[in-house]
């Protein structure tokens, strides 16, 4: 048997002569320094803070009113469930079947036609974000001289995924600041002028950053508009559940759609619903015209995932295939979900309450007609930096309020900050 | 294009069918441009289908089975007895079963019981895993660590590290190129094509001596512009298993400094190839104590039996902090787009692993273990195909080629053999995974080896 001298002994002989060796010049002396990202880097600006009084109202994280992390009771007992029972192999490349299935039911529909009919190609993916990111490439590949349109204001995210992706940015009218609302002839307007055929990202539910969207009336005409004109409708629906409570309300513009005979593609995410942040677990799916055609788009998924990961993380696909997959944990997520969805719900009105009792000169029913974890202040760039000088308040600088972040014990302060920045306003 | 429509035409005949409401209150057919129009009822109010709905995807054409996780599927289809897959690099026993290190179970309970938080990890990752995992890969006293040159991001697993590595490469290093070692693991090029990083290869493997072709390796790495990455497997080469020697390593390393190239080690295996966590890393080590710039990625997949959990690591040592600091900022800034922030699971299992002390000795005694059982079944291999081969052939590259798997030397239509006649599966060209080996089967194996090298050209 061939004997191999330790190279690890080698290397310490070899070490002493190389002690004080000149380095070379870098490589990377090119590579400037990143800009913080504009909404984890308030995360990280938050922790550094000192004062007692600070409040994180900055990433979209759900907390309890005692202002912590919640882990639903019913991924807890999934996890028990898993614990220690999976080997850690492989998952195939489009990830966990069952858990695409619950998944695709939860956005379909229980009793789907498409999913009876197998005509969806889907593919677990990291969370929406991977979901988004995946579609994108998808896009770039198949349709190498489209665009996305996507809405003003969007997701900060969406931009760089589209843009890593290769595809550019085209935008159309969504909030209207006048009324804190949605900019409703401003939007038919814009998705009337694009080329016909175009490619239209739509939040499903709770708008991100804004809370702001179209009621059902609207979402109907929105949807006869984008048939007439031929546009492929990408929805990212990363809060089903967690606007209204209830997952079946929330995806109603997505059942619109779907009534209406479009071929939709879809990003669906876990983190937000069922509490799984950091376990990155989400869906793409791509309602295709017939099994064949779904099976070839989810064949080309999978080769676009192969060199971006692989195949994705088995844990948190695990914790939701067995809370879905398990009428009584599927119930008490619901449960879990509403609880969730109605404490912000009551944040929202209370913050507005305190607001009006301060006697603030502006107007905030914003706060209580926008839904969702997010709520579009209207605050500006010099007013959000005054709120974190002057309040330690951490929030991002278009005026974004993650409602989740707000409790009992701390939405007093927030108020009262809120009117102190703005009363001169 | 006629037809196309017609056909569209007749699956939107549904009694749910689009709908979509206008103010017309014509009854019957129209046309309307080049598609037809069926006006029905739906809900009280007048609509009409569009029997416009082609799909935008319509000429996408079926993808080709993956040609390393395709060689499971064909198995688990043979219904025949004897059947042995030695196809995928995944770690079985013996008893040729999948296998959770009992490390893993424990950290996984501490876990459970500590009842950890979901919250998403900053883009980077978990704190407590990069810091293990670069004194993990270059010992906790280097001073590349000391000085905090070295930048590491969580990634996701060996091949999501890959590709962060590549997009750093496309973004900063326009027109830069990778050389890749032939062969190498066939996902390396998806992944460079993928993010548009040009590459070519190096010579490797020498089909005469089953061995390494040296001499063409240090020609062709010398060959290449000055500036251009050298891909290097850090230990137990996929797919030969073969590895340069100590002596190589320095000379491959002597050849890269004078031209200038980077090296970018992908680390899949450490503790796995030789059983020793340090000795595995030693190439490694070796680079970076020369001073030089270094780009790694590493992977839990094998070696803690975290497959599935998709955990590992981009690390860019670099000359300097403040370089390190920048492009760890760049790295960020390539993953948040991607996938935003890594999977928290599989590294919170590794940094309880590597961070207790009685935890991480277990865990290098499991390692050495299922590289002891490997290593056994190179010998049992080698043992029976010597005994039962008199042709005189050599086959002791079985006992000099290092880690999961065994570049056989076997062409296409002779691992066909072995597949049609014999039910091993492994991959086309020629590689078998020692860790799908049992002692058990060796003597099987040894018969199939024999049969399709000597009576299948």
């Amino acid at each position: 048997m061939a004997v191999r001298n330790s190279l690890s002994g080698q290397l310490l002989r070899r070490s002493s002569v190389v002690a004080g060796a000149r380095f070379m010049s870098s490589w990377f002396r090119s590579i400037e320094p990143a800009p913080k990202d504009p909404i984890l880097g308030v995360t990280e600006a938050f922790l550094a803070d000192q004062s007692p009084n600070k409040v994180n109202i900055g990433v979209g994280a759900y907390r309890d009113d005692n202002g912590k992390p919640v882990v639903l009771e019913c991924v807890r007992e999934a996890e028990r469930r898993i614990a220690g029972s999976q080997f850690m192999e492989y998952l195939p490349i489009g990830g966990s079947i069952k858990m695409v299935e619950e998944s695709l039911k939860l956005a379909y529909g229980e009793n789907s036609e498409f999913i009876k009919d197998k005509r969806i190609g889907a593919v677990q993916a990291l969370s929406g974000t991977g979901a988004c990111r995946l579609f994108a490439a998808f896009q770039h590949r198949f349709h190498p001289n489209s665009q996305i349109y996507i809405p003003v204001p969007t997701w900060a995210n969406h931009h760089n995924i589209w843009r890593d992706a290769g595809v550019p940015m085209k935008t159309f009218r969504y909030y209207h600041p006048e009324t804190r609302g949605l900019d409703f002839s401003g939007l038919m307007e814009d998705i009337k002028n694009a080329p016909d055929g175009s490619f239209f990202l739509l939040h499903a539910c709770a708008h991100n950053p804004t809370g702001v969207d179209p009621s059902e009336e609207q979402w109907r005409e929105i949807s006869s508009l984008i048939k007439i004109k031929g546009h492929f409708p990408f929805f990212d629906m990363a809060y089903q559940g967690f606007a209204s409570g209830d997952p079946e309300r929330d995806a109603k513009a997505i059942r619109i759609f779907l009534e209406d005979g479009h071929l939709i593609g879809l990003a669906q995410s876990y983190a937000k619903n069922m509490g799984l942040y950091g376990q990155r677990v989400g869906c793409l799916s791509v309602l295709c015209e017939d099994e064949k055609q779904a099976v070839a788009v989810k064949s080309q998924l999978q080769l676009l995932a192969r060199p971006m990961y692989s195949n994705p993380p088995v844990h948190g696909a695990l914790i939701v295939s067995t809370v879905l997959g398990d009428p009584k944990l599927k119930n008490l997520w619901l449960k879990e979900v509403k609880v969730m969805a109605d404490r912000i719900i009551g944040m929202r009105a209370t913050l507005r309450e305190n607001l009006e009792k301060l006697g603030s000169p502006l107007p905030w029913q914003h706060i209580t007609n926008q839904i969702g974890m997010f709520c579009y202040s209207g605050l500006t760039p010099e007013q959000v930096d005054r709120m974190t000088n002057e309040f330690h308040i951490y929030m991002t600088r278009n005026g974004r309020i993650s409602m989740a972040g707000l409790n009992t014990g701390n939405v007093g302060y927030v108020a009262n900050a809120i009117h102190e920045v703005t009363k001169s306003a | 294009m006629a037809s196309s429509v017609l056909s569209i035409a007749t699956q939107c005949v549904s009694p749910n069918a689009s709908s979509l409401s206008i103010n017309e209150t014509h009854k019957g057919k129209a046309k309307l441009g080049g598609s037809t129009l069926r006006f029905s009822k739906s809900s009280g109010r007048i609509s009409m289908t569009v029997a416009v709905n082609v799909s935008r995807f319509e000429g996408i054409p079926m993808a080709p089975p993956d040609p390393i996780l395709g060689v499971s599927e064909a198995f688990r289809a043979d219904t025949n007895d004897v059947k042995l897959n030695l196809g995928v690099g995944a770690y079985r026993t013996e008893e040729l079963q999948p296998y959770v290190l009992n490390v893993v179970k424990k950290a996984e309970n501490l876990m459970l019981e500590r009842g950890d938080n979901k919250e998403y990890l900053p883009i980077e990752g978990l704190a407590a895993f990069n810091k293990a995992t670069a004194e993990l890969l270059l010992g906790a006293d280097n001073p590349a660590i000391k000085e905090q040159r070295v930048a590491t991001v969580q990634g996701l697993s060996g091949t999501g590290s890959l590709r962060l590595g590549a997009a750093l490469i496309e973004r900063y290093f326009p027109g830069s190129k990778v050389l890749i070692s032939a062969p190498t693991w066939g996902n390396h090029k998806n992944i460079f094509n993928d993010a548009r990083v040009p590459w070519s290869e190096y010579r490797y493997y020498d089909p005469r001596t089953v061995g390494l072709d040296f001499e063409g390796m240090i020609e062709d790495i010398k060959a290449a512009p000055e500036g251009t990455f050298v891909l290097l497997h850090g230990c137990a080469h996929n797919p030969t298993g073969i590895d340069p020697t100590p002596e190589q390593w320095e000379k491959i390393a002597d050849v890269i400094q004078q031209k200038n190239h980077i090296p970018f080690f992908d680390v899949a295996y450490q503790g796995f190839a030789s059983g020793s966590l340090d000795e595995d890393a030693a190439s490694v080590r070796l680079f970076v104590a020369r001073g030089m710039e270094v780009l790694v990625a590493q992977s839990y997949s094998k070696n803690l039996g975290l497959y599935a959990e998709r955990i590992g690591a981009m690390n860019v040592i670099s000359s300097s902090s403040e370089s390190a600091t920048r492009v760890k900022s760049q790295l960020k800034r390539l993953a948040r787009p991607m996938y935003s922030n890594p999977p928290v699971h599989g590294a919170r299992i590794v940094a309880n692993v590597v961070g207790t002390p009685i935890l991480f000795d277990e865990w290098k005694a499991e390692m050495e273990m299922m590289a002891g059982r490997i290593k056994n079944v190179r010998q049992k291999l080698y043992d029976s195909i010597s005994s039962k081969d008199k042709s005189g052939k050599d086959w002791s590259f079985i006992l000099k080629q290092i880690g999961m798997f065994s570049y056989t030397g076997l062409n296409k239509n002779q691992s066909d053999n072995m597949t049609n006649k014999w039910h091993v599966y492994m991959t086309k060209d020629g590689r078998i995974s020692l860790a799908g080996l049992s002692l058990a089967k060796c003597e099987y194996l040894a018969d199939a080896i024999i049969d399709s090298y000597h009576n299948v050209s």
